[in-house]
């Protein structure tokens, strides 16, 4: 996930009234801009400890939402269930921003306002790294082995020690299926004639370099620096010659919408919902050279108190029982981290059950790749080069 | 000479706040920008972390690396505050002299924008001049836009972005020396057999030149560092230094270069202000 620019959400639920999904998906960014305002005012949220809470940073729109009573489902049932307040906050924006956020607490060990936070996986490795978290007390979190076998050993954290995945993110090709009545399936069909100058792809590096490296055979678990460098320039060529119309996060689906953009390096996730929105007319397909797939990750910073990290553990544990898995998934459309999950999805949203976007079948999953992670000195440079070539 | 001692202390109080505030809030933050524009990163260090090393070298490269921004920036900042000033000028006119009773009604409406976010409202100009929109349809149907040119995600929308967005600040200044202007002086250059033109000339655009000046400074300083028309109506061909520092800050973690940039940029407004404000003279911003 990246949800780039904090375009203040309240503009766009008004610009999208009309938009029937997309708007309610707006109006519960909104909350999370409440989040946030509500955690810097505090200071970063309340302190655990004299109270049986939890406080849980997430992505804005990465929980089941309901309208009617503005609450969280799931998280309602597991404060019935534990007896554990959860406080939420959306207010996991992007990466690097919510980092440069909480970085100096801590380093210090000073209390972050937070028991639980969701980073992407190269972010939850410079966590790791750094040692910014706390290692999972796995007797508190016995559904832990429900972890697809695929997320079992990730680099950064081989033996899920201290990080569970929240939600896989694929990314592939988007289009508008008007203009592309054929689909996109290549590199050359997304840079096709009538798609110059309508073509967006995601600021997130990894996955836009990603899918390219991809289309040009290179094994991007193993990628050079001469081979990212080789896919940045292409992507400055097609920036330069007006193909390549934005560098974007979450706000390309806005571009589908409103016509500016006619096929997109994209996630599964926004595109399924765009899809069902629009009667049809986005479509999302993993290039037949591959895709990329990446994680949010569950885990709990080291400035946490043992209440918040026995709470946060609770409630990682909490998700990790199939059936809340699946009732988060029909929500939010990524990628289910959980075995069982399917098999509950049949109970509550059968035509879902079957849906590749969320649990994807062996033969999907073996085109999906993971970026290999990087050291300190390659982040700096290739993130450096992958914003130059976007006029940064 | 018996002027008591907590007398001659009362302009000390009564700048006090004022001094506190800029204190903490600008001049703490700007040595720390300074501080950190001379680091560099600590050898086998993680992402992010940076020692002073004292290196001048990198306003150098930040500036080098980034000429073509830093130039965009300052055409765009001064297209914007032209079309502004042409703009704001006659309407600022108008509210002035020819509005009779409107006058506050019109007042009110140069100001009301203000009262929808800066945001809000550039999102809703990506909306009009979207592929979608009333516009491009309308023109492409008249045959006056190409089918495949688009308006969006092109220099033109940046600037007339940022020529909406600090419309306000050139016409309220404008109309504050319009509305200052003696009557009798215009009715004396009639008296002189000075025709409408003339008199327009002669008179009121001289006494109208202190609105111009500040009109022009609100205008062209922040537009020189917006990023957000650039961000949302723009293309990766038309990103202003903003961007790049926003850039260089959050999603490259490099904040000596963020900071370089920052201070460069700071440099750059303030010489070209003084340049501009020796031309016109101070006395016209009062």
């Amino acid at each position: 996930m990246g949800t780039e620019r904090p375009l203040s959400p309240e503009a766009r639920s008004i610009l999208n009234a009309g938009i029937s999904r997309r708007g309610i998906l707006i109006g519960a960014g909104g909350l999370g801009a409440a989040g946030l305002l509500a955690s810097c005012s505090s200071g970063g949220g309340d302190t655990a400890g004299a109270e049986n809470i939890v406080r849980w940073g997430n992505w804005p729109l990465y929980l089941d939402f309901d309208e009617a009573t503005k609450t969280y489902p799931t998280l309602e049932k597991f404060s019935k269930q534990t007896g554990i307040k959860a406080k939420y906050f959306e207010d996991y924006n992007d990466n690097d921003e919510f980092f440069g956020k909480v970085q100096a607490q801590l380093k210090l060990g000073k209390d972050i306002g937070y028991d639980v936070v969701t980073p992407t996986d190269w972010m939850a490795a410079r966590w790791l790294r750094l040692g910014y978290t706390q290692k999972f007390d796995l007797a508190n979190i016995p559904n832990a082995g429900n972890i697809l076998d695929s997320l079992k050993s990730p680099s950064y954290d081989p033996n899920r020690e201290s990080t569970l995945t929240w939600q896989g993110i694929m990314s592939g090709f988007g289009w508008n299926t008007e203009k592309n009545p054929k689909g996109i399936h290549t590199l050359d069909e997304l840079f096709a004639p009538q798609n110059k100058g309508k073509i967006v792809v995601l600021t997130e590096m990894r996955d836009t370099i990603g899918v390219i490296l991809l289309a040009q055979g290179v094994d991007i678990t193993k990628v050079t620096e001469d081979q990212f460098m080789n896919a940045v320039d292409f992507m400055a060529g097609k920036i330069a010659d007006g193909w390549i119309r934005g560098v974007k996060g979450n706000e390309y689906a806005e571009d589908l919408t409103s016509g500016d953009a006619t096929a997109v390096i994209g996630w599964s996730g926004d595109m399924f919902i765009l899809s069902s929105e629009n009667e049809g007319k986005f479509d999302f397909a993993i290039p037949d050279s591959g895709g990329t797939i990446s994680g949010d990750n569950l885990l709990i910073p080291s400035t946490a108190s043992a209440i918040g990290k026995a709470n946060g553990e609770k409630l990682i544990n909490y998700y990790y029982d199939p059936a809340v898995a699946a009732e988060v998934a029909a929500y939010v459309n990524y990628v289910c981290p959980v075995k069982g999950a399917q098999a509950e999805m049949e109970k509550i949203a059968p035509e879902l059950a079957s849906s590749e976007y969320i649990f994807p079948t062996e033969k999907t999953a073996s085109r999906l790749h993971v970026f290999r992670s990087l050291t300190p000195a390659e982040e700096t440079t290739w993130a450096k080069a992958f914003q130059q070539a976007q006029g940064n | 000479m018996k002027v008591s001692l907590p007398k001659s202390r009362v302009p000390y109080l009564l700048l006090f706040p004022g001094f506190a505030f800029l204190f903490t809030f600008f001049i703490l933050p700007i040595i720390n920008l300074a501080q950190t524009s001379t680091q560099t990163p600590v050898s086998g260090g993680d992402t992010g972390e940076y020692e002073q090393t004292f290196a001048f070298s990198n306003y150098v490269h930040a500036f080098l690396d980034n000429r073509e921004q830093f130039a965009r920036s300052f055409i765009f900042a001064a297209l914007a505050t032209i079309f502004a000033l042409t703009i704001a000028y006659p309407l600022a006119y108008a509210i002035a002299f020819k509005s009779g009773k409107y006058k506050n009604v019109l007042l009110v409406l140069v100001v009301a924008p203000f009262f929808t976010s800066f945001l809000l409202r550039t999102v809703a100009w990506k909306q009009i001049l979207g592929e979608e929109g009333f516009l491009v349809p309308t023109l492409r149907n008249l045959h006056l836009l190409g089918q495949q040119t688009t308006v969006t995600s092109t220099a033109f929308a940046v600037v007339a972005g940022m020529t909406y967005n600090f419309l306000p600040f050139m016409t309220l200044p404008l109309y504050a020396s319009l509305e200052r202007i003696d009557p009798r002086t215009i009715e004396a250059a009639g008296d002189l057999y000075a025709n409408g033109i003339t008199t327009f000339r002669k008179v009121t655009v001289p006494l109208s030149l202190p609105g111009v000046v500040a009109g022009t400074l609100l205008t062209f300083i922040p537009a020189a560092g917006d990023y957000v028309n650039a961000a949302i109506l723009g293309s990766p061909n038309t990103k202003m230094i903003g961007n790049v520092i926003e850039s260089r800050y959050f999603k490259i973690v490099d904040y000596p270069t963020a900071a370089a940039l920052s201070f460069t940029l700071m440099a750059a407004i303030l010489i070209l202000v003084t340049l501009y404000i020796r031309k016109a003279g101070t006395e016209e911003l009062v």
